[in-house]
């Protein structure tokens, strides 16, 4: 690229979803989570991944791999080391892949967020160094294959792409910026279509990292509940095929959803607490609207990031309600984790995905296990799936460090 | 108005606390001593070229979010700092940051680890956060205070220059005044012992590296950020080699042009980049091979030094060749331009 060109800035241009995968504790596949939301399923079981014996909490939604991985065109050799975290990965993009009805192409960039990548495999590698440490076997493969640009790589090859693979890891709000980097290539005409999206698996080091902050919930994730105590960790992945919208009328391609607007703020409160009022939550939320040309009072739904524990959720309640102003008092907001964890890196491309659930079949996810609305939140949790009429969704996604990033759906008709 | 370029350079490495250091050490090609890393379990120590401490505790470490940082964000801090000196401080004047990484913070991960595995009741809460990708970028947002932007990138090597890319979209966009990339790595036997299996001859090392980039002319250190290549990702469908040569087939070579490459010393690893660069005649320096492997640092510490050679008007123009390990080949030229005097502070 050469950066000395005087072209003048496009016009932005309109970015339009026309796949997406997801996989998540609740199955693999857009169908199987649309109907475990809402039929308002929960996801969480023993951990059985690694040894929870010695730890305070002992749930978590683990997913389940399915006996077969769709074919692809990777080698039969990579099929067979699949990593979890690829494997995962690897099922969302197939099914967001096939639904776009896209073709291989050295010209289509992947835009992928997580926060540990392969991080099982490092953790063997870590075990059998200080165990066994003359014994190498595997050690090299490892050492290789558990890092992020692995997975990266496993996307390409699987499906034919030339990249470049951009892997973010901005925390918990990484599968939210890897979704608003992609949108923003595509809007200021960096690309036409871009490949995005977000995954992380269980980990032992993460779940008990969580559990030695005590941030994990001992009884149950209640995001908004007055008397929640903690998350709960989830694994799974979600991709999207994102593209202009002209592209996708040339194409004949099916809309599931159009992406209006995005933002990114950081919070310099705390490394792990939030700022008590959201102020960066707030911004982002804001920017994410001035930046799709709508006010609040257009939203009809919030998917917020509401992990459950008592900081999180206090300030997040703090921010919509700041944000939303009147308009609180009627919007419908939930947070999607109470059905399937807290999927971190993966979080905010799935539900990302789940509010293109919402827009396309016209109703509001539920947010299950709400016993006490805690009396902060001025606006009515959805507590139940039921229809209603969505034409704008908002997601949250907050992450360690103080990256907020929000972004802004609404329903292709 | 599209150009981009470079308002100030800073590095950490095992030639000492600045730039200026780096600069030296290169320039008289004679590496930092070689260190012994014990690897429990084994007799024979791993190889090493570590940071020396610096000469005066840097300020930055009284900042309380940098208290209980590990070393990544020290060096990266003290690049980020040391690139943005020439520029007189202003918070109405707002930074985008970009904290590139590979092995990021193996130092708590490593110590956090051993306490779960050892009893995972008592594992300590002070740990766990540090081990997080996206710690150091946070800590430095929160040092320099107006960073609207910030974002980590992690990958191969090349993503450094991934970075730089990005850097230069924000600024195109206005949504800073300034983009830094920081490249950061830091040492422990865990993360030498990785790359020994993949690499039994390399030396290991640390540091960092941070690129300044700007929209202003007048605030230019007399270095324009000229060109970055494609990513060339190495897929089933290109090898390594085959992106290497795709990626230096995008450069035309120019008078009194510099080569900062990503050799080191390990014939097998170096093949594709140098393959791809047999036909350059003109001057080069290979950065790794007098500092060690140093990853994102050392990509970072390759821009740094072509930069720096541009800057000095050693050369017209200098190229950096990444040719990563496992992930993608990028290249990025530098070349005069008029810059700020030195005593210049806007």
């Amino acid at each position: 690229m050469n950066l000395s060109s005087n072209a003048p800035p496009l016009q932005p241009r309109r970015v339009v979803v026309t796949g997406a995968g997801i996989v998540t504790a609740l199955g693999a596949g857009w169908a199987k989570n649309e109907e475990g939301f809402r039929a308002g399923r929960t996801a969480f079981r023993r951990v059985t991944l690694f040894d929870v014996s010695r730890q305070r909490v002992k749930m978590a939604a683990e997913a389940d791999l399915p006996e077969r991985m769709p074919a692809t065109l990777l080698s039969p050799r990579q099929s067979a080391r699949l990593d979890r975290a690829s494997s995962l990965l690897l099922l969302a993009s197939v099914e967001a892949w096939r639904q776009a009805g896209w073709e291989p192409s050295e010209e289509i960039p992947v835009v992928l967020g997580t926060t540990s990548g392969g991080m099982p495999l490092g953790e063997d590698y870590f075990r059998q160094a200080v165990r066994t440490p003359r014994l190498h076997r595997r050690q090299a493969t490892r050492a290789f294959q558990y890092q992020a640009h692995s997975q990266g790589r496993i996307v390409l090859d699987a499906l034919g792409l030339g990249g470049p693979a951009t892997l973010i890891s901005n925390a918990c709000a990484s599968g939210a910026c890897a979704i608003g980097q992609a949108w923003e290539m595509v809007r200021g005409g960096g690309a036409e279509q871009v490949f995005a999206g977000g995954y992380d698996v269980l980990s032992q080091l993460v779940f008990a990292g969580f559990d030695a902050l005590q941030a994990l919930s001992p009884t149950r994730c209640r995001p908004f509940d007055k008397n929640r105590d903690g998350l709960a960790v989830g694994e799974g992945a979600a991709m999207l095929a994102l593209e202009t919208l002209n592209s996708a009328r040339r194409r004949g391609a099916e809309i599931l959803g159009e992406i209006t607007g995005y933002a990114m703020t950081i919070d310099r409160h705390h490394l792990t607490q939030p700022h008590p009022e959201g102020n960066a939550a707030l911004a982002a939320m804001s920017q994410a609207c001035a930046a799709a040309g709508i006010t609040p009072a257009e939203i009809d739904y919030v998917n917020a990031h509401g992990t459950g524990t008592p900081l999180n959720d206090g300030a997040e309640a703090a921010a919509i309600n700041q944000w939303a102003g009147a308009r609180a008092a009627t919007l419908p907001v939930s947070s999607t984790k109470a059905s399937v964890g807290h999927l971190l890196g993966g979080a905010g491309a799935v539900e990302t995905v789940v509010c293109l659930m919402a827009l396309r079949g016209q109703w509001l996810p539920p947010e299950l296990a709400l016993e006490t609305p805690d009396p902060a939140c001025r606006f009515p949790l959805v507590t139940r799936a039921r229809d209603a009429r969505l034409a704008t969704a908002l997601s949250n996604s907050f992450g360690f460090g103080g990256i907020n990033a929000t972004l802004i759906m609404r329903r292709w008709e | 108005m599209s150009r981009i370029f470079v308002s100030g350079y800073g590095a950490v490495s095992p030639a000492g606390w600045s730039a200026g250091e780096l600069q030296r050490v290169l320039r008289d090609g004679k590496s930092p001593p070689i260190q012994p890393l014990d690897r429990p379990g084994w007799e024979k120590p791993l190889r090493t070229r570590a940071v020396p401490a610096p000469a005066a505790r840097p300020s930055f470490l009284a900042h309380p979010r940098l208290r209980r940082s590990s070393a990544i964000t020290h060096y990266a801090a003290g690049a980020l700092l040391e690139s943005l000196a020439g520029l007189r401080p202003d918070s109405s004047r707002h930074v985008g940051l970009i904290v590139c990484l590979q092995s990021g913070c193996v130092q708590y991960t490593y110590r956090f680890f051993e306490e779960v595995l050892a009893d995972p009741a008592t594992a300590s809460p002070l740990l766990f956060p540090e081990t997080v990708f996206a710690a150091p970028a946070s800590h430095l947002a929160a040092l320099l205070e107006n960073t609207p932007l910030v974002t980590t990138l992690i990958g191969d090597p090349a993503t450094f220059v991934q970075g730089l890319a990005l850097g230069a979209d924000w600024l195109r966009q206005n949504r800073v005044d300034i983009a830094v990339v920081v490249g950061s790595e830091e040492i422990n036997w865990l993360r030498a012992d990785a790359l020994w299996h993949l690499e039994h001859g390399a030396i290991i090392s640390g540091g960092a590296g941070a690129v300044a980039l700007c929209r202003e002319p007048e605030w230019s250190a007399g270095v324009e950020l000229a060109s970055v290549t494609k990513a060339q990702s190495y897929s089933a469908r290109k090898s390594r080699m085959q992106a290497a040569r795709a990626m230096r087939e995008e450069f035309r070579m120019a008078e009194n042009e510099l080569l900062c490459d990503g050799l080191g010393d390990s014939p097998r690893t170096d093949a594709p980049e140098i393959a791809a660069w047999q036909d350059w005649t003109g001057p080069r320096l290979s950065p790794k091979t007098i500092l060690g492997e140093g990853l994102m640092a050392a990509a970072a510490w390759q821009c740094v030094a072509a930069c720096a050679a541009v800057a000095e008007k050693r050369f017209s123009s200098a190229i950096a060749s990444l040719v990563g390990c496992n992930q993608q080949a990028m290249g990025v030229r530098f070349q005069a331009c008029p810059g700020r005097e030195k005593s210049d502070t806007l």
